[in-house]
C-alpha cells in the first residue's frame, strides 16, 4: 500500500455527547466514538459493521467532517479537514459525500430528480449550462433511472428507484469518497442486491471510495474490500472481509458473524447473552468482557489496544493476542 | 396428518383494492411454517384477515378455521377467546407493540385472567415463571417496570411471554426480530425455537429474509403479490427452488462463502395493487416469461410430495435460471 | 424531584412578575387615572391632590418600586374608586364568577369528552361528521355572539329565560350554557384526535390479538393514553376558571371578577386591575404547573428518563 494512495486519514476520533438521565437526573458522559482510526484508499470500500450503540453512524459523520470530533483528527487528500460550515468545508463537500438510509427524506419533496441531481453542480459552479444538463443524463443513466424519470418527483419513484435517485446526485460532483450509511436497510431483498450490485459498479466506473455502514455482514462482504467491526465506539476487529468472515478472531465478530442468518449454515451458533450496552453505562477495561465467554481477569481490568497479529489481522483483544503469542511459541 | 389451523381461498382487500388474492395453507400441530415475501405481498395481512384484527373498512372472503371453527365472520366472544388462547400473535416493533402506561407485570396479568382465570398472587407468581421462561433475569422486579425500561430484545422477550400466557396452540411471529439487532435476533429465534419444543406449539414465521426461517422452519410458503407461489419443505427450498421468484430471491441474498459475484437481482418492482397484470403477477419481471403466462393466473403444480409451485414451467428447471441483473 | 418542582416554581415565579408589570406599564400608559376619576369636569387641583395622594405623580418606576414592596408585604392596594382594598374587592367577586365557571366546566368536560371518544370510536360515521361540523362551529362563534344569539333566542323570542342579572338560579342559565359550548367543542375535537391517535398505535392491535374485548381495549388500553395530552387542555381550562368569563359576564351583567376587571380598566382602577390580574397569573400558572407533575403521574416515560430505541 503506497502513502500517497491513501485517501483519508482519522486518526484517534473522539466524540462525546452529554445526555440527561430523565427529567431529574444527572448528566451523563456518553462517548460515541471512542479512539477510532481508519484509512480509506482511493477507489477502495471500507465496511463499517456494527449494532445499534457502536458508534458507526457517528464516526460516518466525523469522517466527513459534519462533526468536529472532541479528540483527534480527520485528514483528506493529505489535508486537515476544516471546521464544518466553513467556507473550505463547504467547496470540500464537492470531493465527498453522504448517502443514506431513508431515500425519501433524503430528497426534496417539491422538486424533481433532475433537478436535484443537478443542484450540487449548480451549487459548485461546474460546466456550463449544456453541460450540467449532459451530466444529469449520464448519470441518470449510470445509476439505471430513465430520462423520463428526470422529471418524476420523489414520491412518483419506488424506495429502489429514489435510493439511485440519491446515489446520482452524490456522484454529481465526480466526489473522490462517498459515506453510505446503511443505504440498503429500508429495501426489499430483491432491491437491495440491485443496489449492492449498483454500488460495485459505481465503483468501477467512478473510480470513488466508499465508506459502507451497515449491520449487515452479508452486505458489507459482497461490496468491501475491507471490513471493520466496531463495538462501544472502538473497532474491534479489521481485515479482509471473507477472512473476517471464515476466521473471526475476536470474539464479538464471531457471535456476530454466528448469528447471520443463512440457509445451509454449519457450524455452532454462538448466541450472546445480554443486551447491547448502552454507551453511557460504560463497562470498565474491554467494553466486551460482560458478555464474552473466553473473558479472563486482565479484560476487566485493561482495556485492549488494536494491535496487527502476524498475519495482517487488526483485534483488539486480550485473548485473541495471547493465542497467537502461544500459537507462535509452541 | 391433522390439520390445526386452515386457510381456504383467503381474499382481502382494502377498499376495492386487493391485497390477498386467495391464500390455501394448512398448519398441523405442532408445525413451525416460514411465511416469506417482500413488502405488500399480503404475508401479514394474512394472518390478521384470519383473527379479524384488519381495521373495519376491510373486506374478508374465504375461510379459516381453528380445529374445524370457522374464524371468519366469527362472533366477537369466539374470537376473544381464540385470540391469545389458542392463537397468538406477536409483532414486528416491541417497543411499540407494548401499552407505554401499564407495567408488563400487568399487561401480562391480563393475559392470564383472560384465558387462565388467574389473578392476584397466582397471576403474578405464573408471570414470574413466564419471565423466567423467556430468559428475562431479575424477573419479580421487573414484572413491575414499564416497556421503555427494556431494550428492544427484552421487550420482545415480554411479548412472547404474554403470547404464551394463554397456552396457545400456534404462534404467529410477524417479523419479530427485524426491528432488532443481528446478535439479539439469534437469541429470539433461539428462544423460539427451543419454546416450540418444549410446548409442541405450532409455528408460523414471517419474515422477508429467507435466511431467518432457514433455520428455525421446517416448511416454507414463498408469497408474492397476495398469493403463494412456492411451497415446500426448508431443505428441498433451498436445494431445488421451482418458482423464479424463489430463486430470484436467493439468488438476491448476498452469499457468505465462495467467490464474490454479481447478485442475481431481480429486475423491475411489485405490481402496485390497482396495477395488477392479467395472469401471473410475476410475469413482468421474469426472466422465464411466455405466452401463457399472461394467460391466467397459473395454479399450484405438484413437483414432489409436499412441494407446489404456481409456476406454468416448474418442471423446467433449465429454462428458470436467472441471469444477473 | 426538588429541582424539577424547585426550577417550575421559579418559572411560575417569573411569570407573574412580568405579568404583573406588563399591566402595570401598559396601565400607566394608557391614560390618566387621575382625570378619569375625578370626571371630565373637576378641577385642575382636585385631579393634582387625587395625583399626589395616590403618588401618580411620581416616575413610573418609583411607583413600580413602591407597589412591588406593598405585594410582599401583603398590601395589594386600595381601589381608587371607592377606597376599599383591592384584595377584598376581587375575592368577594370570586363565588359570583364560580358559580358560572364551574358549571361550565362541568358542561365543557362531561359534554366534550364524552363526544370526543364517540366520534373516534365511530370514525367517519355520520354522527361523527355531525358532532365535528358542531364543534367547529362552537368554538369559531365568539363567546359575545352566541351569548348575545341565545339571550335572543331564549329570553327576547321565547321569554323563557331572563337576559341578566344575578337574581336567580336561572339567570345562571344562559351564561353557563354560553361559556360550557365553547370549550365542550374545542375538547370534543381534541379529544378526537387524541383518540384517534392512540387507536392507530400497535399497541392496541397487540391488546386486541391477546383477546380482549374491544370494551377493555378502549377504556382500559386506550383511554389512558388519550388522556396525557388531553389533561394539557383541561389543565388551562381550570386555569381560567376565576378569569375566563369576562365577555360572558359582560353580556349577561354578571357581577362576577371579569366584569369587576372590565370596569376596572374603564375607570384606570390601577389598584384592583392589577390584583386581578396578579390572581389570574397565580391561577393560570399553578394550573400549569399541576398539569406538569400530572403528567409525570400519568406518563411513566417522563418519570425515569425513557431510553430511546434504536438509533446509534
Amino acid at each position: 500500500m503506497r502513502p500517497d494512495a491513501s485517501l483519508l486519514d482519522a486518526t484517534g476520533l473522539v466524540r462525546r455527547y452529554e445526555m440527561r438521565r430523565g427529567i431529574f437526573g444527572a448528566a451523563v458522559e456518553v462517548r460515541a466514538v471512542d479512539g477510532v482510526s481508519l484509512t480509506l484508499e482511493r477507489g477502495r470500500t471500507l465496511g463499517l459493521v456494527g449494532e445499534s450503540g457502536c458508534g458507526k453512524s457517528t464516526t460516518g459523520r466525523l469522517v466527513l467532517g459534519l462533526e468536529t470530533p472532541d479528540a483527534g483528527s480527520v485528514a483528506f487528500e493529505g489535508k486537515p479537514m476544516p471546521p464544518p460550515g466553513s467556507a473550505p468545508w463547504r467547496a470540500l463537500r464537492a470531493r465527498m459525500q453522504m448517502v443514506f438510509q431513508d431515500p425519501l427524506g433524503a430528497l426534496d419533496r417539491r422538486l424533481t430528480i433532475g433537478a436535484q441531481v443537478r443542484e450540487p453542480l449548480d451549487i459548485h459552479e461546474q460546466g456550463d449550462a449544456p453541460a450540467r444538463a449532459a451530466k444529469v443524463a449520464r448519470l441518470l443513466a449510470a445509476v439505471g433511472l430513465r430520462p423520463d424519470q428526470a422529471a418524476r418527483y420523489p414520491h412518483e419513484l419506488s424506495g429502489g428507484q429514489r435510493q439511485r435517485a440519491v446515489l446520482a446526485r452524490a456522484l454529481a460532483t465526480d466526489p473522490a469518497l462517498l459515506v453510505c450509511d446503511e443505504p440498503i436497510s429500508a429495501l426489499d431483498v430483491s432491491i437491495q442486491a440491485q443496489v449492492m450490485n449498483l454500488l460495485v459498479d459505481i465503483q468501477a466506473e467512478f473510480g470513488v471510495a466508499m465508506l459502507f455502514i451497515s449491520h449487515d455482514l452479508r452486505a458489507v462482504r459482497q461490496v468491501s474490500h475491507r471490513v471493520a467491526v466496531m463495538y462501544l465506539g472502538r473497532i474491534v476487529e479489521e481485515g479482509e472481509p471473507d477472512a473476517v468472515l471464515h476466521a473471526p478472531a475476536h470474539p464479538y465478530s464471531q457471535a456476530l458473524v454466528s448469528a447471520i442468518p443463512h440457509p445451509g449454515k454449519q457450524g455452532t451458533r454462538i448466541v450472546l447473552q445480554g443486551d447491547p450496552p448502552n454507551p453511557a453505562d460504560r463497562p470498565t477495561g474491554c467494553a466486551f468482557h460482560p458478555r464474552c465467554a473466553a473473558a479472563v481477569a486482565r479484560c476487566r481490568a485493561e482495556s485492549p489496544d488494536l494491535k496487527a497479529r502476524p498475519d495482517g489481522r487488526l483485534v483488539a483483544c486480550h485473548v485473541a493476542h495471547a493465542e497467537t503469542a502461544l500459537s507462535r511459541a509452541a | 396428518m391433522s390439520t390445526l389451523v386452515a386457510l381456504r381461498g383467503l381474499k382481502v382487500s382494502f377498499a376495492g383494492q386487493p391485497a390477498l388474492r386467495g391464500i390455501d395453507l394448512s398448519i398441523a400441530p405442532g408445525e413451525a411454517l416460514g411465511l416469506v415475501g417482500e413488502s405488500g405481498c399480503g404475508k401479514s395481512v394474512t394472518w390478521l384477515a384470519a383473527l379479524s384484527l384488519l381495521p373495519g373498512k376491510a373486506t374478508i372472503e374465504g375461510s379459516a378455521t381453528l380445529g374445524g371453527e370457522e374464524l371468519i365472520g366469527a362472533p366477537a366472544r369466539v374470537l376473544e377467546r381464540v385470540r391469545g388462547g389458542r392463537i397468538a400473535m406477536i409483532f414486528q416493533d416491541p417497543a411499540s407493540s407494548l401499552n407505554p402506561v401499564h407495567r408488563v407485570g400487568k399487561q401480562l396479568a391480563e393475559a392470564l385472567r383472560l384465558h387462565r382465570g388467574l389473578t392476584g398472587d397466582a397471576a403474578r407468581a405464573e408471570a414470574k415463571r413466564l419471565f423466567d421462561l423467556v430468559g428475562i433475569p431479575d424477573a419479580a422486579r421487573r414484572l413491575d417496570a414499564y416497556p421503555h425500561e427494556f431494550s428492544g430484545g427484552q421487550n420482545q422477550r415480554v411479548m412472547i411471554a404474554m403470547a404464551l400466557a394463554g397456552q396457545p396452540e400456534m404462534l404467529v411471529a410477524d417479523e419479530p426480530t427485524t426491528a432488532l439487532d443481528v446478535t439479539i435476533q439469534a437469541q429470539i429465534l433461539d428462544l423460539l425455537r427451543s419454546l416450540r419444543r418444549e410446548f409442541n406449539m405450532a409455528l408460523v414465521l414471517i419474515s422477508h429474509d429467507l435466511g431467518v426461517v432457514a433455520d428455525t422452519c421446517d416448511r416454507v410458503a414463498v408469497m408474492y403479490a397476495g398469493r403463494i407461489v412456492e411451497e415446500a419443505p426448508v431443505a428441498r427450498l433451498f436445494a431445488a427452488p421451482a418458482h423464479p421468484y424463489t430463486r430470484g430471491l436467493l439468488g438476491a441474498l448476498p452469499p457468505i462463502t465462495g467467490p464474490r459475484r454479481r447478485l442475481a437481482a431481480i429486475p423491475g418492482g411489485v405490481p402496485e395493487p390497482w396495477a395488477m397484470p392479467k395472469g401471473c403477477a410475476f410475469a413482468p419481471r421474469c426472466a422465464a416469461r411466455i405466452a401463457a403466462c399472461d394467460a391466467g393466473v397459473p395454479s399450484a403444480t405438484e413437483l414432489a410430495p409436499f412441494h407446489v409451485a404456481a409456476c406454468l414451467r416448474a418442471h423446467e428447471p433449465a429454462a428458470l435460471e436467472m441471469e444477473p441483473a | 424531584m426538588l429541582r424539577f418542582v424547585a426550577s417550575r416554581l421559579l418559572r411560575a415565579a417569573v411569570t407573574i412578575v412580568m405579568v404583573v408589570t406588563f399591566a402595570f406599564v401598559v396601565l400607566r400608559l394608557s391614560g390618566d387615572p387621575a382625570q378619569i376619576i375625578m370626571g371630565a369636569d373637576a378641577p385642575p387641583e382636585a385631579v393634582d391632590a387625587f395625583r399626589t395622594a395616590w403618588g401618580l405623580d411620581q416616575p413610573v418606576w418609583v411607583q413600580y418600586f413602591h407597589y412591588f414592596g406593598a405585594i410582599l408585604s401583603g398590601d395589594l392596594g386600595r381601589s381608587m374608586r371607592d377606597g376599599r382594598d383591592a384584595i377584598v374587592l376581587v375575592v368577594e367577586r370570586i363565588p359570583a364568577t364560580l358559580a358560572l365557571t364551574l358549571p361550565a366546566l362541568a358542561i365543557k368536560l362531561g359534554l366534550g369528552i364524552p363526544a370526543g371518544i364517540y366520534a373516534a370510536l365511530h370514525r367517519n360515521s355520520p354522527i361523527d361528521r355531525a358532532l365535528m361540523i358542531l364543534a367547529v362551529a362552537g368554538f369559531t362563534v365568539p363567546s359575545f355572539v352566541l351569548g348575545l344569539l341565545l339571550v335572543l333566542v331564549f329570553a327576547v323570542q321565547l321569554g323563557w329565560l331572563p337576559s341578566g342579572g344575578q337574581e336567580s338560579w336561572r339567570h345562571a342559565i344562559l351564561p353557563v350554557v354560553t361559556l360550557g359550548i365553547g370549550g365542550a367543542a374545542v375538547l370534543a375535537r381534541f379529544t378526537r384526535s387524541a383518540m384517534l391517535e392512540v387507536l392507530g398505535q400497535p399497541y392496541i392491535r397487540t391488546a386486541s390479538a391477546k383477546g380482549v374485548t374491544w370494551r377493555d381495549v378502549v377504556w382500559g388500553h386506550a383511554l389512558p393514553n388519550a388522556a396525557i395530552p388531553t389533561v394539557t387542555i383541561v389543565g388551562f381550562m381550570v386555569g381560567s376558571l376565576i378569569a375566563g368569563a369576562v365577555v360572558v359576564e359582560s353580556v349577561f351583567s354578571w357581577p362576577g371578577v371579569g366584569r369587576l376587571l372590565v370596569v376596572a380598566v374603564g375607570n384606570r382602577d390601577l389598584a384592583v386591575v392589577q390584583c386581578v390580574l396578579l390572581l389570574v397569573a397565580m391561577t393560570m400558572v399553578s394550573a400549569n404547573l399541576t398539569v406538569d407533575l400530572l403528567y409525570g403521574a400519568l406518563d411513566p416515560r417522563l418519570r425515569s428518563g425513557a431510553r430511546r430505541s434504536g438509533a446509534h
